[in-house]
């Protein structure tokens, strides 16, 4: 499978990254080795493997129904780039 | 300086005999820092106000008879872990005016067991490389010279500890490792660097990169010395639900056990043509030094070792794509404006981001797509599988793998950089053990035709670290590994 | 006949299903330890792991497991022993992390099933394609400020069972009826209080429109609608445009769109103007969900009666009609009001004045049975003092209104007001006397066949007793008299 430039600029969009009209030959070249490298997994025969999926294969641990945590509106914006009063503040979204 | 030489162990011991103060050892590492860091850039941010007040409370801790176990030990920490009220960069732009109000698991550890943060050090953007040279705050060199002159990559991601451990300048760091990013750069460096199982210390404050894969593991100038950090860094932690809930081991004992009797595997895949001759050599020294400690060589097959790479390059992206998804510019970090919601984001990732970290982004964005999915990603956690049944199967018979850490030495800025693949190469003996979730472990063995170290790698069971240790600890002794770099402090460069 | 829109080119059915969102009553988040309580201080209960921030993991709440298992249960729905989470990835103001952690591929709870009673009387069986845990996003508000939207984080991480249906519904009347079932069984359930004014309770709808016989046309998806009424409209509306549209020789694109309840129509989202990808896979901080058998037979074991099983036994130990039973269980806290006072007493006396004046009367006071000032106590007395014919129909009706409107109880009422019912015969005849003297005319009407007027005597005597004189012996006695 090769990108075409037009599935650079759906990609592009999709990850939220503005691209240059020129950055995308040299984009859509790198890509394509790399997609080019990991087509060789092609050659592996999975037929009835379970696919791995998470560093580890334990069941997973629930904890406990308490309120240990949040109360600190002030740590959650302290870095925020914009804000008002205490929300966040985004361009204006119209729906 | 001699004592910017000592290991942990030997510096335990110093302090411990009040033969120096934890403030004195700080203030010989800040001076160090200051002078070599402007050579090395193997910090971001440096620390000596936080650094100065830590190393007096180790003394006061002391002088009460209640020093922790690491109490006055100056440590580099990988811009990578979240530092309370410290500037925490994950090597990238957009991260550039975060201070994150939290403090990682592991840090948080080492905090409480007496140590002194120098600062925190530099690695490539979102941990995504083995050079360094793809951090925002630019390049940290390696410390080592080649017989050209030209400057060395350190390697990667950890890069900055790995500089800053071998320069001298920092007696441990903390490092993570996704692929081989703890392991390489220790190779590339002359030191020693534990990736532990994955599961054995927390991700929690870590910024993720591919979350499956990540593991943070401690880098230091001896076996032991990461044999300590590690016991501080392990254990099991509430917040990460993968964390291991299991006890950790004694692994410094570990070091001295009697290696008598173990069996080793050399995998034969590991075997790739085009590997330097003195890799080989090394590798075939290394099989001889554990033979003679009374250890058993056994060849064992990993078949689908060349698969390792490819799976990683799908996994790793796929997972780093959704994982950097939060730095949009609305809650932290940098942003750039934009007409609306949309290219607020757009403007804000392209700026923020760099070359390598959006590479991957679009690669694991690719993979996870609508139609690709099974051909990619999906294929991929099946081999990931195979991968893991290859290690499974051969530690039925053996207890650990002996291998090479990387398939070349430290290489120059610009060399390896023809195409992302070239570079990715670097990872091939590293990476398999990320995606069966084993432990794996670089110890320095020797010097390469142009006078720089290599590394060779012991790989183990799950959660048996100790095992590694053992064999580690053996390679150690046997390699006598005592050349230093040019670039360290006490040395003119 | 099956409920249709007539087009231009004759009857067209409708396809519906629908897409329930349901906040879990919990008292921490799902990931997370923040607290869940409606209506904090912007930004308040969120935590850095509700934010999204670098470095920030998930750590699932063990109540909001058994709140989705305990709603599978109540559902009639199987329940998977090993569940996953994945991430739905997309870039939104209000998602902090860029992803969902919902389950995509294997949902907590299968298939199950919902009975829904209709007006007709008809019971009509809707089933239950999954239940999935999955965590809410934040708020965003874009009406505060002339050139900025707002985002309050305090709804980012709560926990959610989205409950998905099959397109079994066929009316804007079944969807309500789902949809109102669906409320109450959680309500029992106790995992979530079905508040939709508070956004606990928020629907997709899916509609479609098929000439009968047909198979499935494209369908729509109605987002976030908050209301059952508005539900039951937005179908309406979306049908009928469907049904211009294709009879217009257009074709429906599969779209999402919005319910604007005033203007009575749907339209589409403007801001979702790229195709989505979610790219869903498995969320790597969290392995898999293992679920012990025991634990879940623990669940089933503790689960309250629901509202099926109840109306059943309400009609067999109460001796009371399907449409009262219905009715009286469609709250928990109705149908213990009604047990309370039905106990002991005539089932069917209790429904029907439950379910009239007693009813009418909440209402009335803007009241609900959890507030009503009218005790399961004094109801009870009330219909006794019927029963032993202390007082008449007509008089509880007075003492009911003062008993809803002061709390007092009826015997006190009964008493202040001279209410007792006169059953003295010497007394009804004295007030028939006075009645039959003084409409002399009227009387020789009757006698001379005008028998409808024997209401109108009836009325003027029990007006001279001020109401209290035993409908019956007044009666009589008329009859006599005359
Ligand atoms: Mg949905
Ligand atoms: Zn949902």
């Amino acid at each position: 499978m090769s990108l075409d430039p037009a599935t650079v600029r759906r990609i592009a969009k999709l990850a939220r990254i503005h691209l240059d009209e020129d950055e995308l030959p040299r984009l859509q070249k790198e890509l394509n080795t790399i997609l080019g490298y990991v087509e060789q997994l092609a050659e592996v025969n999975v037929e009835g493997v379970i696919p791995l999926s998470g560093g580890t294969e334990a069941a997973m641990r629930m904890r406990e129904d308490v309120v240990s945590d949040g109360g600190y509106p002030e740590k959650i914006l302290a870095n925020a780039p914009d804000r008002i009063g205490n929300f966040f503040a985004v361009p204006k979204v119209v729906e | 300086m001699k004592m910017l030489d000592w290991t942990i162990v030997e510096t335990l011991a110093a302090l411990d005999s009040a033969k120096v103060s934890a403030l004195e050892l700080a203030e010989a590492h800040i001076a160090a820092v200051g002078s070599l860091n402007p050579h090395l850039n193997a910090f971001i941010t440096i620390t000596p106000e936080i650094a100065r007040k830590q190393a007096h409370a180790a003394d006061v801790a002391r002088r009460a008879g209640a020093a922790p176990a690491l109490a006055g030990v100056p440590l580099a920490i990988k811009d990578l872990f979240c530092s309370e009220n410290v500037r925490t960069t994950a090597g990238s732009k957009i991260l550039g005016p975060f201070i994150p109000p939290y403090e990682s698991t592991v840090t948080g550890k080492l905090l409480s067991a007496g140590a002194v943060v120098l600062g925190k050090a530099n690695l490539d953007e979102f941990a995504m490389g083995s050079s360094n040279i793809t951090s925002a705050y630019g390049p940290a060199t390696n410390p080592w010279k080649r017989d050209d002159g030209v400057k060395l990559v350190p390697g990667g991601s950890s890069g900055g500890s790995a500089s800053a451990v071998a320069a001298r300048i920092a007696m441990g760091a903390t490092g993570t490792d996704t692929g081989g990013s703890i392991r390489q750069p220790a190779s590339f460096c002359g030191i020693v660097g534990i990736k532990p199982t994955y599961g054995r210390c927390s991700r929690f404050g870590i910024i993720a990169f591919a979350s499956s894969l990540d593991q943070a593991g401690p880098m230091a100038r001896s076996v032991e010395d990461c044999a300590i950090l590690l016991e501080i860094m392990s254990g099991f932690d509430p917040k990460d639900s993968t964390s291991a809930d299991r006890t950790v081991p004694n692994f410094r004992a570990a070091c001295g056990r009697n290696i008598a009797g173990m069996r080793v595997g050399i995998p034969l895949e590991y075997r790739v043509s085009g590997m330097a001759p003195e890799i080989e050599k090394l590798w075939q020294a290394g099989i001889e030094w554990l033979k003679q400690e009374g250890a058993e060589i056994f060849d064992v097959s990993l078949p689908h070792t060349k698969y390792g790479l490819p799976v990683y390059y799908i996994v790793a992206p796929a997972e780093a794509s959704s994982n950097l998804a939060r730095y949009d510019g609305v809650r932290f970090g940098a942003r750039v404006e934009g007409e609306d919601l949309i290219e607020m984001y757009e403007r804000t990732r392209a700026a923020g981001f760099g070359a390598e970290v959006k590479r991957r982004i679009m690669i694991g964005t690719y993979v996870l797509s609508e139609g690709y999915y099974d051909a990619y990603y999906l294929k991929a956690q099946k081999v990931r599988s195979l991968i893991l049944r290859d290690f499974r199967e051969a530690f039925a018979n053996v207890d650990v793998l002996l291998t090479p850490t990387t398939p070349s030495a430290a290489f120059a800025v610009g060399e390896k950089m023809d195409d992302p693949v070239t570079m990715y190469l670097n990872d091939v003996f590293t990476v398999p053990a990320s995606l069966a979730g084993v432990p794996a472990m670089s110890v320095p063995a020797g010097l390469d035709a142009r006078g720089l170290p290599l590394g060779l790698q012991v790989i183990g069971r799950h959660f048996d670290e100790e095992s590694v240790f053992a064999i580690a600890a053996a390679l150690e002794r046997a390699a006598d590994f005592r050349s230093l770099p040019q670039l360290r402090a006490g040395a003119t460069p | 006949m099956s409920y249709t829109i007539e087009g231009a080119t004759g009857p067209w059915e409708l396809v519906i299903g629908l897409e329930v969102h349901a906040q879990i009553i919990s008292k921490s988040k799902l990931f997370s330890g923040a607290a869940t309580d409606f209506g904090a201080a912007e930004n308040s209960q969120v935590s850095f792991i509700d934010a999204g921030f670098p470095g920030m993991l998930p750590v699932i709440n063990r109540e909001c497991v058994a709140q989705a298992v305990r709603t599978g249960l109540g559902l009639e729905a199987h329940i998977n022993l090993v569940s996953r989470f994945d991430r739905k990835n997309y870039f939104y103001a209000d998602l902090p992390q860029g992803y969902q952690i919902s389950q995509f591929k294997h949902p907590i709870v299968g298939a199950g099933k919902i009975e829904i009673r209709l007006e007709s009387g008809d019971v009509r069986t809707i089933a239950i394609t999954r239940l999935h845990l999955e965590q809410d996003a934040g708020k965003s508000m874009h009406d505060q400020h002339a050139s900025k939207s707002l985002v309050d984080l305090n709804r980012s991480g709560i926990a959610l069972m989205e409950i998905v249906s099959e397109p079994d519904m066929r009316s804007p009347e079944e969807a309500g009826a789902y949809l109102r079932k669906l409320r109450t069984i959680v309500r029992y359930l106790g995992t979530c209080d079905g508040n939709m004014d508070e956004g606990s309770m928020r629907a997709d709808v899916n509609v479609s429109v098929r000439k009968p016989g047909e198979a499935f046309r494209t369908r729509c998806e109605i987002k976030n609608v908050n209301s059952i009424r508005f539900v039951m409209q937005a179908v309406e509306a979306e049908a009928r445009r469907q049904v211009e549209v294709w009879e217009a020789g257009g074709t429906v694109d599969q779209e999402t769109r919005l319910f604007d309840p005033t203007r009575g129509e749907t339209r589409s989202m403007r801001s979702k103007e790229d195709a989505h990808d979610y790219r869903y896979f498995p969320e790597p901080d969290l392995q898999p969900l293992v679920l012990d058998e025991s634990w879940i037979e623990e669940l089933k074991c503790s689960l309250p009666e629901l509202p099926d099983q109840k109306c059943t036994r309400l009609m067999r130990d109460y001796g009371i009609p399907p449409y009262d039973a219905t009715v009286l269980v469609m709250e928990r806290s109705t149908a213990d009001f009604y047990e309370l006072v039905a106990r002991g007493r005539d089932g069917k006396l209790v429904s029907n004045w439950m379910l009239g004046d007693f009813f009418a009367g909440l209402n009335r006071t803007g009241r609900t049975i959890e507030t009503s000032p009218v005790s399961a106590d004094n109801f009870g007395s009330l219909l006794d003092l019927i029963t032993d014919g202390t007082i008449n129909g007509k008089i509880a009706k007075e003492i009911l209104e003062i008993m809803i409107d002061t709390g007092e109880a009826p015997r006190a009422i009964v008493e202040a007001r001279g209410l007792r019912q006169v059953t003295d015969i010497g007394a009804i005849d004295a007030a028939i006397a006075q009645v039959l003297a003084a409409n002399a005319d009227k009387v020789a009407e009757y006698r001379s066949g005008k028998e409808k007027l024997f209401g109108y005597f009836v009325g003027q005597v029990m007006k001279a007793m001020s109401g209290k004189g035993n409908p019956a012996l007044v009666n009589e006695a008329l009859k006599r008299k005359l």
